[in-house]
């Protein structure tokens, strides 16, 4: 199965990727190739098969809804790493 | 002797007699460490400082009367591993900047049993690959060969244990990233039961399949770090509470070994006479050999590379410029700074990864792909239960071939995949799996697989200590 540019491109715009000129033509192949193999799994007979998400058999794991405080020293190292702060919050660029 | 080459187990015995200190093995692995890793490109962050501190903190506790498995023994940590204080990149330009702010539940525990933290490992990019050639930070060099691959995406771990720059590393493995630098580097590689060890704290890749692993030199050490490192977290919820791990017995006597023929068809001569070697081996030893079938674990490839890219561009989604990592100060506004950052950031195969996951996912073709694979791993699972019904283990060569020319296989992500072969079954069915050294093929180390029940890691360590009892292939180390 060969993606269009237009596929690509819309599966890039979806991914939230800046690629090259370059990159579009290389994984443009590359997945299509990718794409081919995984059609194998078509001729595997699944009607009556439940999806399996995980494999632990365990269900609804709860926890108390309480607030735990984050160690101080490890809170501000975490928020040190973010590019921009102001008033101990991360900064980003106007969205509007 | 250098102290750098013993095992956990012989360290651990000669600092109790007293005969030596956690200072002189960490400084002996240090100096193995600067010496060789220009060579292998191996180790992306050295801790001197803090782990001669760490050392000198674990006599002292000896001193004071405690006692344990890992007190004052030297280890390496792959860099998707979260350790508090100590650049994290996962191998990625992306996180080239990441502190940790906090320590895995893992590294906690390895922590608090005295374990010295000495540096961290390469690996292919948050942990996309099978040969370490995926890092931003270059391939790893095999010491078996230095112009191969090291085996991925635990390059790193596993080159660093088989130069013995320390005594074990902690890997991860989500489709056979344990257990296949294991195999190309003469090693033991233990892949736990999902469930089994916490995965809080490592750089997330495959959330489903995901699970931490030791690298060791024998399996008796193998068994040493899972009990240190297993057990449930609160901070992760698909962590089991099962009963902990007991020291194993090497008694096979009437245990029985299932051999799945047809899975291993077109698989290297020189590889199947390994296993019919090795299998030959355990029926001396007692075991019962039963033929099984395996029909669709074939299929364990095209089913891990739709949930692996799909888990992948979801928890990838994380990197986006804004709380942590690189961001692009070019960019004009909001979107070109998740765009730009994550374009400048990833390297080509988790670009490769998050497209061919987000078109799995996108409207459309999620029936088709995404809904179809995890019905297909349904099949996977069941039948591999089914079988170990029957059976106590179930062996299988590690990999179709010995360790790859650096560059041969690069540009070619599908064969590249296709290396997963043995590997991606027992990670889709959560199933625990080992790597154990089988013999060589043109001077290059070929592992030999066990995979067993869901929780039952003792057996796999009673079948690899009774081999490694009679055989003398993990004792054979590279000359470099």
């Amino acid at each position: 199965m060969k993606l269009s540019k237009e596929e690509i491109q819309h599966i890039a715009d979806l991914a939230r990727l800046d690629l090259s000129e370059a990159e579009f033509e290389k994984y443009g192949c590359q997945l299509s190739g990718v794409l081919d193999y995984i059609d194998q799994l078509q001729e595997v007979d699944t009607d009556d098969l439940e999806p399996t998400a995980q494999v632990t058999g365990l269900e609804n794991v709860y926890r108390n809804d309480e607030i735990k405080v984050w160690a101080d020293d490890e809170r501000k190292a975490a928020l040190a790493l973010a590019p921009d702060l102001e008033d101990g919050q991360v900064k980003v660029r106007r969205v509007l | 002797m250098k102290l750098n080459t013993l095992t956990i187990k012989q360290a651990q015995e000669k600092m109790e007699k007293g005969e030596i200190s956690s200072v002189d093995i960490t400084r002996d692995c240090l100096e193995r460490m600067r010496e060789l890793n220009d060579k292998l490109n191996a180790v992306l962050t050295f801790c001197e400082e803090e782990a001669m501190k760490e050392a000198e903190l674990a006599d002292e506790r000896r001193a004071s009367g405690e006692t344990g498995a890992l007190l004052g023994i030297p280890y390496i940590a792959k860099d998707n591993i979260l350790t508090k204080g100590v650049r994290t990149t996962a191998a990625s330009k992306i996180l080239d900047n990441y502190i940790a702010p906090f320590d895995a539940t893992i590294v906690k525990k390895l922590r608090k049993a005295g374990a010295v933290l000495l540096g961290k490992a390469n690996m292919d990019e948050f942990a996309h690959g099978a040969s370490g050639e995926n890092s931003a930070y270059g391939a790893t060099h095999n010491p078996w060969d230095l112009t191969r691959v090291a085996g991925g995406s635990s390059s790193g771990p596993a080159a660093v244990v088989a130069s013995d720059m320390c005594l074990f590393a902690m890997g991860t493995d989500t489709g056979g990233s344990v257990r296949c630098p294991a195999s190309f580097c003469n090693l033991t590689g233990l892949k736990p039961t999902y469930g089994r060890s916490s995965r809080f704290g490592l750089v997330s890749m495959t959330s489903s399949t995901d699970v931490p692993g030791p690298i060791t030199k024998d399996v008796a050490d193998a068994e040493i770090v899972l009990r240190v490192m297993e057990g449930l977290d609160e901070h992760d919820a698909t962590t089991v509470d099962a009963p902990a791990t007991k020291i194993s017995q090497s008694d096979i006597k009437g245990k029985k070994i299932g051999v799945p023929t047809e899975f291993f068809k077109g698989t290297d001569e020189k590889i199947l006479k390994i296993i019919n070697d090795a299998i030959a081996k355990f029926k001396e030893q007692g075991a019962e050999i039963v033929p099984i079938a395996l029909p669709h674990a074939k299929y364990g490839i095209p089913v891990y590379y739709i949930i692996t890219p799909s888990e992948v561009s979801s928890n990838l989604a994380r990197f986006d410029g804004i709380r942590f990592g690189f961001s692009d100060t070019e960019a004009k506004n909001l979107l070109e700074v998740y765009k730009q950052s994550r374009g400048k950031g990833f390297g080509p195969e988790a670009k490769r990864r998050i497209m061919l996951g987000t078109y799995a996912l996108s409207a459309g073709y999620f029936d088709a792909y995404y809904l179809k694979a995890q019905k297909v791993r349904t099949k996977i699972k069941n039948e591999l239960d089914r079988e170990l019904e029957k059976v106590d283990i179930i062996i299988t060569p590690t990999q179709p071939d010995i360790a790859f020319k650096i560059g041969d296989q690069s540009d070619d992500p599908l064969k590249m995949y296709l290396e997963d072969i043995f590997l991606s079954p027992a990670s889709l069915a959560g199933l625990p799996a080992m790597s154990i050294p089988g013999g060589f093929v043109d001077e290059m180390p070929v592992g030999i697989q066990l995979i067993g029940k869901r929780f039952d890691e003792s057996t796999l360590f009673s079948f690899g200590k009774k081999y490694q009892e009679v055989t003398d292939w993990h004792n054979k180390k590279a000359s470099i």
